[in-house]
């Protein structure tokens, strides 16, 4: 399961992140490391993007990016 | 004299934190070779210390051009003391970036800001474990409230003249230990030779980071035995070398704050941010509610304060020219200087000064805008849509200023994160019709569309919005191809702006812009006043149609054939357009004589068919803009052949679409 495929209101716990370089450093130097429980808060009025909060604050990144994110549990909280 | 450091993360009050340690005697600049702001001020009652705003970051890590000069300007320029501010709210992710700058050896000092927040909705921080833990002094503090800054003040003097730096490095366990520890031995006195911390260089090689390997100047042999090294890490910790030491500093970020910090709930500014966006983001309601947002401060900004307050400075403008006027007549001065001062230069400044007010105003929402947080849900809103073209989300609003005027446009592309982000919104907002535009589109409609004037209008508009879009396909897939930056970015929660931070910033705009009005536009204005109003024998001419412009224009309109129109005074309007788009008006008024409007209307006739009266239009909607704009380009891109380059682009562009509205029209129209 990808982050990208979670619903709004649902939260995962993170187990690898894909892709490389750039965009890869850019999602591990804010936080989105292995372990850490991510929240999806809400998909943008046109669908992309995703709106997240962890680490008690908010982020927002695309679904392509939400989709180099590997999930190995997800709960409705 | 002492430097300090200021860095910390974005949102972190970092700019509220400087605008109260400096006041308002600040120095804003550029960063050499790029057009990353760099603010310099000194300390209050301090004048031996300095303090340098280094640009808000994430991660000292080479990826963006913000990190690259905070970076360089910590190795290069070795300030005496680092003040790191940190989000007490969103503590976490923001002593990230601190235990990167503890490996620097510079002596540090922590800034704890917002944590009046923090305690407000009962959670707590134990500084002084948090400071024990990190070997480094911690002081709470309040910076939009002012609690806390002279005991920030005091320990940042003390901690200067101690001038001790962090001890504590010991944040990593393990295999990532051993790594860095066996890595830090090889390269030592490499590193002490290039000016890199040894702890600092080693944890960027077994990061992989490229500067590093060759500041250094890593041989093959040394950097066998370092991936060599790696390889071990991350086949002992199963993963990567860079989510490997990622994953360290969170890890351990997680162990102290587990210690010091207690959290119950989210603060009440976040709780209160999820309820705002709950209305602003929401999936119907957010986007016509961004469009209003945008209508009323158009609507503000271009009548009902703007427009008074440019009335009014013109009035002031014209009493001085009137005054200035009478003075040059009294002492007699001759024709030429007298015409040079009142006709060129008072008329070219004041006509570009009396843009300030509504730069000012402009400028005052747009700081209330981006510091209360709603900038970045507009980029948030907008993104999929601006994402087609190459660009992302925070290019929306610069865009649409451009409706406005390109030149505050302009300027609002500082607010982009990504440097080819901005060149291009740079290279792209210009075909935003401009208002300075209009009275030319009406004088041409009046004339040949009275019964289609609203719809020659929007298409004029449409043809504007329709070229950014190609010319961004087109940018995207030629000069600015590579890898676009990606869309990663922080919410932050919605905050009441400090009065201070925006009157500093509005007074930091208006500053810049008198400044170009007194040195390009001057000078610009000098020039076309020499072309209109003397011959090649440099006399001065009392007919403008005898003058070196009139000369120009006339060589110059055989090139606008193929859009239809041959004519000197078309051309010539064109010309000075580029002073300001309405000198298109004034000129085409001043060339052909005409007195009212219908004789005008008789005259353009001469000039245009109607289709070639459109044509003209579409090239004036694309060429490039004003001087003015020209001048703000160029600042912004920090280059003037960049400018120039933009200048082409945009005026080929007009000049290609022009020909083909013509041409492709003459085939319906049998020419």
């Amino acid at each position: 399961m990808t982050l990208d495929n979670i619903k709004p209101g649902q939260s995962g716990v993170i187990s690898s992140i894909g892709g490389q370089g750039l965009l890869r450093r850019r999602l591990l130097d804010m936080g989105l490391t292995p372990n850490t429980c991510v929240k999806v808060r809400k998909v943008a009025p046109m669908g992309d993007p995703i709106e997240l909060s962890l680490r008690s604050y908010v982020l927002t990144i695309r679904k392509d990016e939400a989709a180099k994110i590997e999930l190995k549990e997800v709960f409705d909280v | 004299m002492s430097v300090i450091a200021l860095a910390g993360n974005q949102n972190s009050g970092k700019t509220t934190l400087y605008n109260k340690l400096t006041g308002s005697n600040q120095h804003v600049g550029n960063f050499p070779g790029v057009t990353i702001e760099k603010k310099e001020g000194q300390l209050k009652k301090h004048k031996d210390i300095s303090i340098v705003d280094l640009p808000g970051i994430y991660s000292l890590s080479p990826y963006t051009m913000e990190e690259v000069v905070t970076r360089d300007f910590l190795l290069k320029k070795k300030p005496d003391l680092i003040l790191n501010i940190v989000d007490a709210t969103n503590i976490e992710r923001n002593l990230y970036l601190t235990l990167q700058l503890m490996e620097l050896s510079i002596p540090m000092v922590i800034a704890l800001n917002m944590m009046d927040e923090v305690t407000a909705s009962g959670n707590s921080i134990d500084v002084k474990k948090l400071s024990s833990h990190l070997g480094i002094p911690v002081v709470p503090i309040s910076a939009s409230k002012d609690e806390g800054i002279p005991e920030l003040i005091d320990i940042v003097i003390r901690s200067i003249k101690e001038n001790s730096s962090p001890k504590k490095h010991d944040f990593c366990f393990g295999e990532v230990h051993k790594a860095i520890h066996s890595i830090s031995h090889l390269i030592a006195d490499q590193a002490e030779n290039a000016g890199y911390p040894p702890r600092f260089a080693a944890t960027k090689l077994v990061e992989g980071d490229e500067p590093t390997f060759k500041s250094l100047e890593i041989t093959e042999n040394q950097k066998h035995i370092i991936e060599h090294v790696v390889k071990d890490m991350e086949e002992a910790l199963e993963t990567d070398r860079e989510a490997a030491l990622a994953d360290m500093r969170y890890c351990y970020i997680e162990k102290i704050c587990s210690e010091s910090v207690v959290k119950k709930q989210e603060t009440k500014e976040q709780q209160r941010s999820e309820k705002f966006d709950k209305i602003l983001t929401h999936k119907y309601f957010g986007i016509p509610i961004f469009l209003g947002i945008m209508f009323f401060v158009f609507w503000m900004t271009f009548s009902v304060i703007g427009a008074p307050l440019q009335e009014f400075l013109e009035v002031v403008i014209t009493a001085f020219t009137e005054t200035i006027s009478n003075a040059l007549i009294r002492i007699g001065v001759s024709d030429w200087v007298y015409s040079l001062v009142i006709n060129g230069i008072f008329v070219g400044v004041g006509s570009v000064l009396s843009f300030l007010p509504i730069i000012v105003v402009l400028f005052l929402f747009l700081s209330l805008l981006e510091d209360s947080g709603y900038m970045a849900r507009v980029a948030f809103l907008m993104d999929k849509l601006l994402r087609k073209i190459g660009l992302s989300g925070r290019s929306f609003v610069p865009m649409l200023i451009g409706f406005g005027c390109s030149v505050p446009a302009i300027m609002a592309t500082r607010t982009l994160a990504s440097e080819r982000d901005r060149k291009m919104t740079i290279v792209l907002t210009p075909f935003m019709s401009c208002s300075a535009k209009l009275p030319i589109y009406g004088m041409i409609t009046v004339a040949f569309f009275p019964d289609n004037a609203a719809l020659v209008m929007i298409g004029l508009y449409a043809t504007g919005i329709v070229v950014a879009v190609l010319s961004g396909l087109l940018l995207k897939n030629t000069i600015f191809k590579g890898e676009p930056v990606p869309f990663v970015m922080e919410l932050p929660a919605y905050r009441i702006p400090s009065r201070k931070s925006v009157l500093i910033h509005m007074w930091g705009k208006a500053k810049d812009f008198i400044q170009k009005a007194f040195t390009i536009i001057f000078l610009a204005s000098i020039v076309i006043w020499f072309l209109q109003g003397f011959n090649w024998s440099f006399d001065m001419v009392e007919d403008s149609s005898k003058s070196m412009l009139a000369y120009i224009g006339s060589m110059v309109s055989p090139i606008f054939k193929p859009l239809g129109f041959n004519d000197w005074r078309a051309s010539t309007a064109l010309i000075t357009g580029l002073t300001a788009k309405e000198a298109v008006v004034s000129t085409l008024s001043v060339l052909t004589g005409a007195v009212t409007d219908v004789q005008l209307s008789e005259v353009l006739f001469k000039i245009f068919t109607p289709l070639s009266a459109f044509a003209f239009l579409v090239f004036v909607l694309l060429y490039m803009p004003c001087v003015a704009a020209f001048a703000a380009t160029k600042r912004e891109l920090g280059s003037l052949r960049y400018a120039v380059l933009t200048a082409l682009y945009q005026t080929v562009t007009a000049y290609a679409v022009g020909t083909l509205v013509y041409q492709i029209g003459s085939l319906f129209s049998g020419g």
